[in-house]
C-alpha cells in the first residue's frame, strides 16, 4: 500500500536527504552492490539507512534494497522512492510508479522499454548496462554479477560518491581474492564513466561528505545480539535453523569460533548444536542452564510456538532460559521475509494454564546487544525464561548505531545459586521456599553435594520442591511465582520516556518502530504538534509505564500487528483506561515510517479533537 | 498421592560399597506404582548397579518425560539432582544438561509411549548425536497413565484389556537404536535381575549413548489373556539366569547360557515371547548381522536379549569429542575465560565501520 508522500520528493539539491531503491532479481549479486553503496556512503560521514526487502527464496525472484541517505540521521524508512534502479523487468510497471514526482528513474537501456517513458514528472535515465558488460566480460554469471555492480558505479557518479572509497571497500571485501577487486572496479567504473559522459552528474539530489558517522557503525541487529551472548558468557547455543533468526546463531558460531577458541589446546569452549527442531533446541536451552551453563536459542514466530510446552514448564518449574524471537510476518508460515511485531501477546503468555514471562523489546542493534546481556541476568536472578522479541527489520538490517561498550568490571548475576560451602551450613534444600520475600528460591547444580540435590519437575509441587496434589500446596507456590513476577517489574529495563513537548497526547510503542515515531514527532512538531512518547522496553511493565499511560488524556498505540497486541497487554496489565488508546497499526510487513505515524496522528486530531490538538500544540 | 520419603534407617550390618555406601543411600522416594509392577524391579536393579559401581550421588544426573516410567526417577539415588521434563522431551534436557557438564553420569528413564509416539524424533536425534547417556526404556506396550491404549511398541496381534487387537506394526527401539547409529544397545526383561544389573553398570559405564529396551508388562492394563507383552505369564515360564558378573564397557557381557538356550514365554493365545541369551554365533560388534539376526528371531516371535550391539570405538562420535569441547564442564569456565572484554570489541567492530 503506497503511503502518502508527505514530503517534497525533490527540492532542487537536495543534499545527502534522500531515499534510493534498487529493485533487482535476488540470487544476482546485487547485495554486495547495494551493501558497496551504503558503506561507502557510511564512510563519507553520512548517516545511512539500508533496507533489504527480499523473497523467501534463493534466486530468481523480486527483491528491493532501500538506501535512505539521511544527514538528520533519521533510521526509518522515509515512505518514498528519489531515484528508483529499476533492473527486474518483472517489477519494472510498479516500481516506475513509485518513484517520486520529481525523482529519477535508473534502467537498463539495454532493451528499449517504451512503456516506461510514460511518466512526465520523473526523469528517466537508460544506461546500457546489459550492453557494457557483455562487451566488457565473458560468462553469463559474470555478466549477470557485473551488471549489478555496474549500476552501482553509475549511482557513484549520480550521487557524486568518491570511487577511491569504493575500491577501499571492494579491497577490504576481497582481501583473499585481489582479482576480483579489478573486475568489479572495471565494471564500477564502466558505470561511472557511462554516466558522467552521458547525464549531467551530480544530480541535484547528491551526497557530499560530512562528519556524523564518527564514533557510530552499520550493523545488524541480529550480529549484535550475537556477540551481546559471547559477551554475556553464554557456552552453549541450540537452534533450528528459521528465517529471519538464523544469521543469529550464523555469527554466535562465527565470533565464538574467533574468540572462543583455547589458544592452546585448539578446543572450544563453547557447545553449538543444530537441533532437529524447535522443541528440542529450547529444551536443550533449559537443560543446559538447569545445569548452571548460560545459554540460549534463537528462532521467530513458529518456533515460539512449538516451544510453548517447554516455555510452561521453565516458568513453573523455574529454570533459566534465552530465547530471542526474531519476528516476522505471521499467522502460521506467514510471510518469512517481511517484518512484523505480531507475537507479542504469545510471547507474554506462552503455554497452558498461567504463565507469564518476561519479555525484551530491543529497538535497534545497539539495544540487541546489551539486552542479550540483560537477558542471560534477569534468566538466573529470576529462574525463569527471558524472550528477547527482535524483529526481521532490526535482525537482518544494518542500521547505524552508536558504537557498542563493554565495561570489563561487568560481572554476570548468576542468581539465587548455593556453592558448596552454603550448601553444608543447610540441613536440607528447599527448591521452592521463599526465604528472602523477592519470591526467589534458592537452587543448586548437579555435582556438588548430595544433601542439595532436589527433583525438577513441571507436575504440581509443594514450595519444598516435592510433588504434590494438595489444593494449599499448590497454590502457595502459584501465589509466590506472582510474588517474583513483581520482582521482575522492579529488574526489567525500564521504559524510555520522551516528555519534553509536555503534551497530553502521547505515543505509546516499542521495538523497532522507535526511529520512525521519532521522525514523525520532528514533523509533527513542525506542524505545529507536540506530542511525549514512552518507548516501552519490557514485559512485565515497570512503574514508570503506568505513570505515562496516567499523565496523558490520549495516547496513541503504535505496533506493527493487526491485533493492536500492546494495546491488548496496556489494557490487561495497567490500570489505563481503554477509551483512552488509540491504535496506529501498521502490519503490511515493511518496516513502518514516519509518514504513516504522522498521518495517523493528524487524522486522529482532526476537527472533533480540536482541543486536544491545541493542548498538544501548546505543550 | 503426596511425595513420601523413605525412612533413612542404615543397619550397621549392611553391606557398604567402596565410598562406604549401602544400597539405601542409592534409594529414592517411595514408589507409587501399582504393586507388582515391572517398572520397581527397574528401579531397584538401577539402585543395585550404581551401588556396585560406586557412582557418587550427586554426579548422576536422572531424566524423564512423562508416563509412569518416568515417574521412576524419583525413586532412585535421591542424592542426584532430576529432572521430570515434559512428554517425549527429556533427550533435549539432557542433551542441554550433558553440553553444560559432561563430568556427570546422566541416566533417563522413558516408557515406550515417550520414547516411541510423542518423543520418537528426539530419541533418535539423541542417537545420532551418541550423547553420553544411559536411556533405559520400560517397555510394556501400553499407556498406563490413561489407562490401557496401545502404544507404539504393541505387536501386532496383541490384544488390550478391553479386546481391541493390534493391527499396526510395532517400532522396535532395539533395531531403530542399531539403524541410527546407536553405539551400545542392549534388551533386557524387568524380572532378569541377574542380566539387568550388570547391562545397567555396563550401560553407565559407555561412553556414548547407552539404550537399554527393558521389557516391562504392565501389571495393570497388559497382563491378561491375548497380550504378547503379558508379566504373570513371562513369571511363571521365567527361568532364573546365572548371574554374569559386570564386565567393563569394552567387551561382551559373557552370560553363563549354553549357546542358543532360549527362555520361552508361551501366552494363552499361543503367540510367544521367547527371550534368547547370546549364542556363540552371534558377534556384537556387527551392526549389520547383529541387526539381521535380531529381526530373523523376531519373525519367530522371540526377543533376542543381552548386549545386542556395542560399539568398541563409541567415543569417536561422541558429542564432545565433535564439538571439541575442553575436559573441564562448559559450566565451569571463568567468566573471564568467556567474555572477550572491551579492547576485544573494539576490534570486532573495526569491521562495521
Amino acid at each position: 500500500m503506497p503511503e502518502r508522500n508527505l514530503m517534497p520528493a525533490s527540492s532542487p539539491a537536495r543534499v545527502n536527504d534522500f531515499t534510493v531503491k534498487i529493485a533487482t532479481v535476488n540470487g544476482t549479486g546485487s547485495a554486495s552492490a547495494n551493501t558497496l553503496l551504503m558503506k561507502s556512503i557510511f564512510r563519507s560521514g553520512i548517516p545511512v539507512m539500508g533496507k533489504n526487502y527480499f523473497p523467501s527464496n534463493i534466486q530468481g525472484l523480486p527483491t528491493w534494497y532501500e538506501i535512505r541517505v539521511t544527514r538528520d540521521g533519521y533510521v526509518a524508512r522515509s515512505g518514498h522512492v528519489d531515484i528508483m534502479v529499476a533492473m527486474n523487468a518483472e517489477t519494472y510497471a510498479r516500481d516506475v510508479r513509485e518513484v517520486a514526482p520529481g525523482g529519477y528513474l535508473v534502467y537498463d537501456s539495454t532493451w528499449p522499454r517504451p512503456a516506461l517513458l510514460k511518466r512526465e514528472d520523473i526523469t528517466v535515465l537508460g544506461v546500457p548496462l546489459a550492453r557494457l558488460c557483455n562487451e566488457n566480460f565473458n560468462g553469463v554469471r559474470t555478466r549477470i554479477l557485473m551488471k549489478n555492480i555496474c549500476y552501482a558505479g553509475v549511482l557513484a557518479a549520480l550521487l557524486d560518491l568518491d570511487v577511491a572509497r569504493v575500491r577501499e571497500l571492494l579491497a577490504e571485501t576481497y582481501a583473499k581474492k585481489p582479482q576480483l577487486v579489478e573486475s568489479n572496479m572495471k565494471a564500477i567504473q564502466l558505470g561511472y564513466d557511462y554516466a558522467r559522459e552521458h547525464f549531467s552528474c551530480p544530480l541535484p539530489l547528491h551526497a557530499a561528505p560530512m562528519d556524523r558517522t564518527s564514533g557510530h557503525i552499520m550493523i545488524d541487529g541480529n550480529t549484535a545480539a550475537a556477540l551481546g551472548c559471547v559477551y554475556a558468557g553464554a557456552t552453549v547455543a541450540a537452534w533450528y535453523p528459521i528465517t529471519p533468526s538464523t544469521s543469529l546463531m550464523d555469527a554466535f558460531k562465527m565470533f565464538a569460533d574467533r574468540m572462543r577458541v583455547d589458544r592452546e589446546s585448539g578446543r572450544r569452549n563453547f557447545a553449538f548444536i543444530q537441533a532437529e527442531d524447535e522443541l528440542a533446541a529450547v529444551g536443550m536451552v533449559i537443560g543446559a542452564m538447569w545445569n548452571g551453563a548460560r545459554a540460549f536459542t534463537a528462532t521467530s514466530g513458529p518456533g515460539i510456538s512449538l516451544m510453548n510446552e517447554f516455555l510452561g514448564l521453565a516458568y513453573y518449574a523455574e529454570v533459566p532460559a534465552v530465547i530471542f524471537d526474531i519476528q516476522r510476518v505471521g499467522p502460521s508460515t506467514g510471510m518469512p521475509t517481511r517484518t512484523q511485531q505480531a507475537d507479542l501477546l504469545l510471547c507474554a503468555y506462552a503455554s497452558h494454564g498461567d504463565t507469564r514471562h518476561v519479555c525484551l523489546y530491543p529497538a535497534n542493534p545497539e539495544e540487541c546487544f546489551y539486552m542479550a546481556v540483560q537477558a542471560f541476568d534477569l534468566a538466573e536472578r529470576l529462574q525463569t525464561a527471558v524472550l528477547v522479541l527482535s524483529d526481521l527489520d532490526i535482525g537482518m538490517n544494518d542500521w547505524m548505531c552508536r558504537d557498542l561498550k563493554w565495561d570489563d568490571s561487568y560481572q554476570p548475576d548468576r542468581g539465587k545459586v548455593l556453592g558448596k560451602e552454603e550448601i553444608l551450613k543447610l540441613e536440607k534444600l528447599y527448591r521452592y521456599f521463599d526465604k528472602d520475600g523477592d519470591g526467589i528460591g534458592y537452587r543448586s547444580m548437579p555435582g556438588v553435594h548430595p544433601k542439595a540435590a532436589y527433583f525438577t519437575r513441571g507436575s504440581g509441587h509443594s514450595q519444598y520442591g516435592a510433588y504434590t496434589e494438595d489444593s494449599a500446596e499448590y497454590q502457595l507456590v502459584l501465589d509466590r511465582l506472582m510474588k517474583k513476577w513483581d520482582t521482575a517489574k522492579k529488574l526489567v529495563p525500564r521504559a524510555v520516556i520522551d516528555a519534553t513537548a509536555g503534551s497530553k497526547v502521547g505515543i505509546v510503542s516499542l521495538g523497532s518502530g522507535d526511529g520512525a515515531i521519532h521522525e514523525a514527532m520532528h514533523v509533527l512538531k513542525e506542524q505545529g504538534v507536540g506530542v511525549d512518547y514512552m518507548r516501552v522496553r519490557a514485559f512485565p511493565f515497570s512503574e514508570d509505564v503506568e505513570k505515562f499511560l496516567a499523565a496523558h488524556e490520549l495516547l496513541f498505540v503504535v505496533e506493527q500487528n493487526r491485533d493492536a497486541q500492546l494495546r491488548s497487554l496496556l489494557t490487561l496489565e495497567t490500570s489505563v483506561e481503554k477509551s483512552k488508546l488509540r491504535s496506529l497499526l501498521h502490519y503490511s510487513g515493511l518496516p513502518i515510517s514516519s509518514a504513516f505515524i504522522v498521518e495517523g496522528v493528524l487524522a486522529e486530531l482532526a476537527p472533533p479533537q480540536q482541543e486536544l490538538k491545541q493542548g498538544a500544540a501548546n505543550g | 498421592m503426596t511425595f513420601i520419603a523413605k525412612p533413612k534407617v542404615r543397619h550397621p550390618s549392611l553391606p557398604t560399597n567402596a565410598l562406604g555406601l549401602t544400597r539405601r543411600d542409592y534409594e529414592g522416594a517411595l514408589s507409587t506404582l501399582c504393586a507388582g509392577c515391572g517398572h520397581d524391579s527397574i528401579t531397584a536393579a538401577i539402585v543395585e548397579a550404581s551401588w556396585a559401581l560406586s557412582l557418587e550421588p550427586q554426579n548422576v544426573v536422572k531424566l524423564s518425560g512423562i508416563g509412569c516410567s518416568s515417574k521412576t526417577t524419583a525413586y532412585f539415588l535421591s542424592g542426584g539432582h532430576g529432572f521430570n521434563s515434559v512428554h517425549g522431551r527429556m533427550p533435549s534436557i539432557a542433551m542441554g544438561a550433558n553440553a553444560a557438564n559432561r563430568n556427570l553420569t546422566f541416566v533417563g528413564v522413558s516408557g515406550d509411549g515417550d520414547t516411541l509416539s510423542i518423543g520418537l524424533g528426539q530419541f533418535c536425534h539423541a542417537i545420532r548425536r551418541n550423547l553420553n547417556m544411559l536411556y533405559i526404556v520400560e517397555n510394556n506396550g501400553v499407556y498406563g497413565l490413561t489407562k490401557g491404549q496401545f502404544s507404539a511398541s504393541a505387536d501386532i496381534g496383541t490384544k488390550a484389556k478391553k479386546g481391541e487387537v493390534n493391527c499396526q506394526p510395532p517400532i522396535d527401539p532395539v533395531l531403530l537404536a542399531i539403524t541410527l547409529g546407536a553405539t551400545f544397545v542392549a534388551r533386557s526383561f524387568s524380572g532378569d535381575k541377574q542380566q539387568l544389573v550388570p547391562l545397567i553398570q555396563a550401560g553407565l559405564k559407555h561412553t556414548g549413548f547407552g539404550l537399554i529396551d527393558v521389557l516391562s508388562p504392565c501389571v495393570t492394563f497388559n497382563d491378561h489373556e491375548g497380550s504378547t507383552k503379558s508379566y504373570a505369564y513371562t513369571r511363571e515360564h521365567y527361568e532364573p539366569a546365572v548371574h554374569a558378573d559386570f564386565v567393563p564397557l569394552e567387551r561382551e557381557i559373557v552370560a553363563d547360557y549354553a549357546p542358543g538356550e532360549t527362555l520361552p514365554v508361551v501366552l494363552h493365545d499361543g503367540s510367544r515371547i521367547v527371550l534368547r541369551k547370546l549364542g556363540a554365533a552371534y558377534d556384537p560388534t556387527s551392526r549389520t548381522t547383529a541387526a539381521a539376526q535380531i529381526q530373523e528371531r523376531m519373525k519367530h516371535g522371540e526377543y533376542l536379549t543381552g548386549l545386542l550391539y556395542v560399539d568398541t570405538e563409541p567415543q569417536k562420535s561422541a558429542f564432545h569429542v565433535v564439538n571439541n569441547t575442553p575436559d573441564a564442564a562448559l559450566n565451569s569456565l571463568p567468566f573471564e575465560v568467556l567474555s572477550p572484554g572491551s579492547k576485544a570489541l573494539e576490534r570486532v567492530l573495526a569491521r562495521y565501520r
